[in-house]
């Protein structure tokens, strides 16, 4: 647990050109556009943008659930080629599995990599701790509530030390005081690990609040609209959502966002495009 | 063992029902089109399931279907969920597989009858061909169904995390299928035993259905129903059974998120 900090920074994140298109046939889009960007090992990016704007479809090409159409997405010179547990991924709602309980939820990327059980439980247990939840090892994921289940979650991709956290709107569903607890924890718990960060949301306050940096996207076909350095000092502290700083950027994105406005977009996940439940096909 | 209250009335109503069939039997009741003027009395059936369980014959009847009914529901168990996963999980096996199933499935167990007398060697591997039938298609669909049924995010998350393709199977496919595999396993059981009447039309001298099917050949009514109340009985109590193991496969899914 002590020795998280590597000596080489790894998560330098290189994307060239990348076109992703979804749908089929005549509904078929580009969810992004030839998109070129570059990220630094250890940097927080934040991508704001507006629903349906094809920024869960970056954070899913990032993740390897997406294929790009064309372009390259590269990972500290390594192609991405598939989902890895180099790149761990948070989605907004959790994806714990209800049969496990939140214990070896958190160690299942440890039974993965074959790792007896005594040991991956020991990990796990010190990773609930590092996020609070040591009291709550034995429940089902049912059990806990919204912000447990996503601390568990976050516990759970960081078990296996990525060298990518990527997270889609983790924060989006929680109530207001749930969200801003969970945005200091995040950042503590960066703070130790210093992994880089691809975090995708909606929310301005939110971008300015973790970033290192912000990515304003526009929507269909997703683009880069600005790419916005912060230099808030860190720890940062709620106080920072009021000075006038904060407030100075928190207009200047807006207006951005803003200019995007007029027509409303489907949300996409980082799955592709939403899919309908399943068709009812048992009839008896 | 909450609704501890429920059962008064529960049993208040399986109470009215022999009230009703006492009443109607014993006025002949007779409503034009349908009538009770030829049914037996709860009275004479009873003395006709004491004559049943006083003779050795009971265990051998009970013995031979509960073997034919468990040898046909195990295969058709086995198989229908293993064919569900594969079906469920590709799109190729779905196309070339479940099309000859679809065809199959609404041909009820009678009209198996002659093909499987042709197809097996004994009439014992008949009888359990057509309960395994019953059995087959509802664990089958259920399989497929709850295979489909399974969060794509789940599966991408475990991906993540580094499952492989067995691993996913194993961890996360089967326990998100479980729970409609345990209500297809449970449907199964009840249509297995539903088949025994007709499996048994073609045994020599020994299960339920035969024993049914022998006394209306031989006008016994009152033995007619004590047969049909048997697998009744025996029908339930082995769907509850499925019920209560399935249930402990899937403590997470019954308690909704309450451990005992």
């Amino acid at each position: 647990m002590s020795t998280h900090a590597t000596n080489q920074p790894l998560g330098r994140v290189e994307v060239e050109r990348l076109t992703i298109r979804l749908g089929e046939g005549q509904q078929a889009f580009e969810a992004v556009q030839s998109l070129d960007f570059s990220v630094a090992a250890g940097e927080f990016v934040c991508i704001l943008g507006p629903s349906g704007c094809g920024k869960s479809t970056l954070l899913g090409a990032l993740a390897g659930h997406l294929t790009a159409t064309s372009g390259s997405l590269r990972v500290d010179g390594q192609a991405v080629d598939g989902p890895s547990p180099q790149r761990g991924m948070v989605f907004q709602h959790h994806t714990l599995l209800p049969w496990r309980s939140v214990l070896d939820n958190v160690a299942f990327g440890l039974k993965m990599q074959r790792i007896g059980k005594a040991e991956r439980r020991h990990q796990a247990q010190e990773f609930l701790r590092l996020v609070g939840l040591q009291d709550f090892a034995s429940r089902w994921p049912d059990q806990l509530s919204g912000g447990m289940q996503q601390r568990s979650e976050i516990a759970r991709v960081l078990i296996n030390r990525p060298r990518l956290l990527l997270m889609d709107e983790p924060f989006g569903a929680l109530d207001a005081q749930t969200r801003s607890k969970m945005q200091e924890l995040l950042l503590d718990i960066w703070g130790r690990f210093r992994t880089t960060v691809v975090f995708v949301t909606h929310d301005i306050d939110e971008a300015l609040f973790l970033a290192d940096r912000i990515l304003v996207m526009s929507p269909r076909p997703g683009r880069f609209i600005e790419d916005l350095r912060l230099d808030f000092h860190r720890p940062r502290q709620a106080s920072l959502l009021t000075s006038p700083e904060f407030v100075q950027l928190k207009r200047h994105c807006l207006e951005l966002l803003r200019h995007e406005e007029g027509r409303e977009l489907p949300r996409l996940t980082p799955l592709g495009l939403p899919t309908d439940f399943p068709p009812l096909r048992v009839a008896l | 063992m909450t609704s501890l209250h429920r059962w008064p009335l529960r049993l208040a109503s399986l109470a009215l029902c022999l009230l009703f069939w006492q009443v109607a039997t014993r006025l002949r009741l007779d409503l034009g089109l349908l009538t009770f003027t030829y049914v037996p009395t709860p009275r004479s059936v009873l003395d006709a399931a004491w004559a049943l369980a006083a003779s050795s014959i009971l265990w051998d009847h009970v013995t031979s279907s509960l073997g034919r009914v468990f040898t046909g529901y195990l295969i058709a168990s086995i198989c229908g969920i293993a064919l569900g996963i594969v079906i469920g999980r590709s799109r190729w096996a779905q196309d070339s597989l479940l099309p000859p199933l679809e065809v199959l499935r609404p041909i009820p167990a009678v009209a198996w009858i002659p093909l499987a007398i042709l197809m097996f060697p004994s009439s014992e591997l008949s009888m359990i061909f057509i309960t395994f039938t019953g059995a087959l298609f509802p664990v089958l669909l259920n399989t497929v169904h709850g295979v489909e049924g399974v969060d794509a995010r789940l599966i991408a998350s475990a991906r993540s995390l580094g499952a492989g393709r067995l691993a996913i199977l194993r961890e996360v496919i089967l326990p998100g299928a479980a729970p409609s595999i345990v209500t297809g396993l449970s449907i199964g059981m009840g249509t297995s035993w539903f088949c025994l009447v007709t499996a048994e039309m073609i045994s020599g001298q020994f299960g339920i259905g035969y024993y049914t099917w022998e006394s209306y050949t031989l006008q016994n009514y009152p033995d007619i129903i004590v047969g049909m109340l048997l697998i009744g009985v025996l029908g339930m109590g082995s769907s509850l059974l499925v019920k209560r193991l399935g249930n402990l496969l899937t403590p997470w899914y019954r308690t909704g998120g309450r451990r005992g």
